[in-house]
């Protein structure tokens, strides 16, 4: 019975080294599914592979397989650009196209075919509401993306995966550059937006993971320790090393 | 206490190095901020009195005085962009190939190589190698288009790399949001980093425009050192006595200084060379200046922000 979307033995390498070992995970429909985990145990890795960002870096590969609506889109004859525009990806970073506020959300659509101006303008629209971003910004438009606060910057990142109606929206870290009120708004979308969307998220903010997630994944050395609703694995983790990870952290 | 004491003296010395060397960096700045302005001040004072309106537009003269520089000017700007529309777009390809398809290696390696021994030649050797290829073999005659290949020969290592810097230093998280939106990566080159690159390519391109411009010895035997009676009211590039032409020689601003300095027989020589001098100096800074302008420019027309960063 496989999910609608999950992986299936998935292992990424870096040239010899393992960075990811053998790791079945499903995301089910509107959740959010936290990744946790020590530095450089493999979220950010597992999470670029989930939309195939990896095939871009020089020398990485992977085996397994990563099933969504029943097509393995590791399979090297899956469409990667089609899949990306399934799969939306923010990072820790904010980094909005050079370009005008309005630009940034409608280039993706535009590419995609749309070029009716009303449609356009509908899409920046609804995309920036999603995003929490549309009363702040509807005035300027025409401004320059890079003239936004960080958190602002981040949320049109949000807005612009928004723009070509992904199914899923992976997250890394995307709060941990931000001020609290902007993690506080960063937050609160996550929770808004997984009524339609399923989510991915890697956090190193154990109230952060706690708040926003359904399910929580703690990742250690490439290999999935623990998976499980966030509530148990908050709570009551089977592992003694995900316990003391969590402890840790929250201490 | 042995320890503190050897731990004052080296920090003294090394502070003392380190004063010797600000005043000797700093010294060394002054003096060519100080030749720079000089050699301008010079070229300037000693030309600026002869540029007229006449001078500017008017034929030169083989013997007689009151010779201008009208056609060399002209050939000048015009070879400039015809060297331009050729190596633009051979400079950004092969940079934006360096930069964003070529996977480090050997053959990178190797084209690197050949770009860098070709950007070091001598420019005599290029309008020497013009000479025999465009101009002989090709059969071009003495022609502007000879003379536009024997610059782009000269230019191109440059373009390609201004071209790839330029792309190399856009951050590489622009690509990756390019990548994650699923656009492909030539629209990506395109209309992501593009725009960002501009700036530093505007630059670049101007500032070699301006090396361009001002470059003589490989223009001596391509496009030669005369000009054809030129018809300025026929505009036909077919016809052989339209400026347009690119097949009839043409002698530019620089190879005209050189000719008059060397071979001018007219009395005021001397007065023509310093005037041409002080035109093709005020181009050039023109250039410098439009290279810092337009980068800024275009920059904020394409980022739509209002200042720079
Ligand atoms: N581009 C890369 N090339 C080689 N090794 C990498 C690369 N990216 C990550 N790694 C290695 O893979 C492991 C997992 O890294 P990463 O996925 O970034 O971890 P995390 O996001 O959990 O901190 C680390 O050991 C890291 O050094
Ligand atoms: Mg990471």
């Amino acid at each position: 019975m496989a999910m609608p979307f999950s992986t299936e033995d998935l292992s990424v390498y870096y040239g010899e080294y393992q960075a990811i070992k053998n790791i079945s995970l499903g995301f089910p429909a509107k959740t959010v599914t936290a990744l946790i985990g020590p530095s450089g145990c493999g979220k950010s890795t597992f999470l670029r592979s989930l939309n195939r960002m990896n095939d871009e870096i020089a020398g990485a590969r992977s085996t397994g397989h990563i099933w969504m609506d029943g097509i393995d889109l590791a399979s090297p004859s899956t469409d990667v650009i089609k899949l990306r525009q399934r799969i939306g990806m923010v990072w820790q970073r904010p980094n909005p196209f050079y370009k005008s506020i309005y630009e940034n959300i409608a280039f993706g659509p535009r590419y995609y075919g749309i070029k009716n101006r009303k449609k356009l303008d509908e899409i920046v629209e609804t995309s920036l509401r999603r995003a929490a971003l549309w009363d702040e910004v509807k005035d300027r438009l025409k401004e320059s993306a890079l003239s936004l606060s960080g958190g602002q910057q981040q949320r049109l990142c949000i807005a612009r995966a928004l723009s070509v109606n992904p199914q899923i929206l992976l997250l890394d870290e995307p709060a941990s550059a931000l001020d609290p009120v902007s993690t506080g708004k960063v937050e609160e979308l996550i929770s808004e937006l997984k009524s339609d969307l399923r989510i991915v998220i890697v956090t190193h903010n154990m109230q952060q993971a706690a708040r926003v997630s359904d399910y929580t994944a703690y990742f250690y050395l490439g290999n999935l320790v623990e998976h499980g609703e966030t509530n148990k694995i908050f709570t009551n983790p089977e592992k003694n090393s995900t316990q003391e990870y969590i402890m840790g952290r929250f201490g | 206490m042995t320890t503190k004491t050897v731990n004052t003296k080296a920090r003294t010395r090394a502070r003392n190095a380190d004063k010797i060397a600000t005043v000797i960096i700093v010294a060394l700045a002054l003096s060519i901020v100080v030749i720079l302005i000089g050699l301008l001040g010079f070229i300037l004072f000693r030309g600026l009195g002869h540029i007229s309106w006449d001078f500017l537009t008017s034929k030169p003269q083989t013997i007689r005085e009151g010779g201008g520089i009208g056609p060399p000017l002209f050939n000048s700007l015009y070879l400039l962009v015809l060297t331009m529309i050729i190596t633009i777009p051979l400079g950004l390809g092969g940079g934006i190939y360096m930069s964003e398809y070529a996977k480090p290696g050997k053959i990178t390696g190797f084209i690197r190589l050949v770009v860098e021994v070709l950007s070091s030649f001598p420019s005599i050797v290029i309008g020497l190698f013009g000479l025999l290829v465009f101009v002989n073999t090709m059969g071009m005659g003495f022609s502007l288009l000879a003379g536009a290949l024997a610059l782009t020969i000269f230019n191109l290592p440059l373009m390609v790399r201004i071209t790839e810097q330029a792309f190399a230093s856009v951050p590489r998280e622009q690509k990756e949001a390019g990548l994650a939106l699923g656009l492909s990566k030539w629209k990506i080159i395109t209309s992501i980093m593009l725009p960002v690159a501009i700036p530093s390519l505007v630059t670049g391109t101007i500032l070699a425009a301006g090396r361009v411009f001002g470059e003589a010895a490989a223009l001596l035997f391509t496009s030669g050192m005369t000009t054809p009676p030129l018809n300025f009211s026929d505009w036909n590039p077919l016809h052989p006595r339209s400026p347009l032409n690119p097949l009839r020689p043409a002698e530019t601003l620089a190879t005209h200084i050189w000719k008059v300095n060397s071979e001018g027989l007219a009395p005021d020589a001397i007065q023509i060379a310093a005037g041409a001098s002080a035109v093709l100096v005020i181009m050039v800074l023109i250039f410098n200046l439009l290279a810092r302008w337009g980068g800024r420019t275009l920059y904020r027309y394409m980022t739509a922000s209002k200042r720079m960063n």
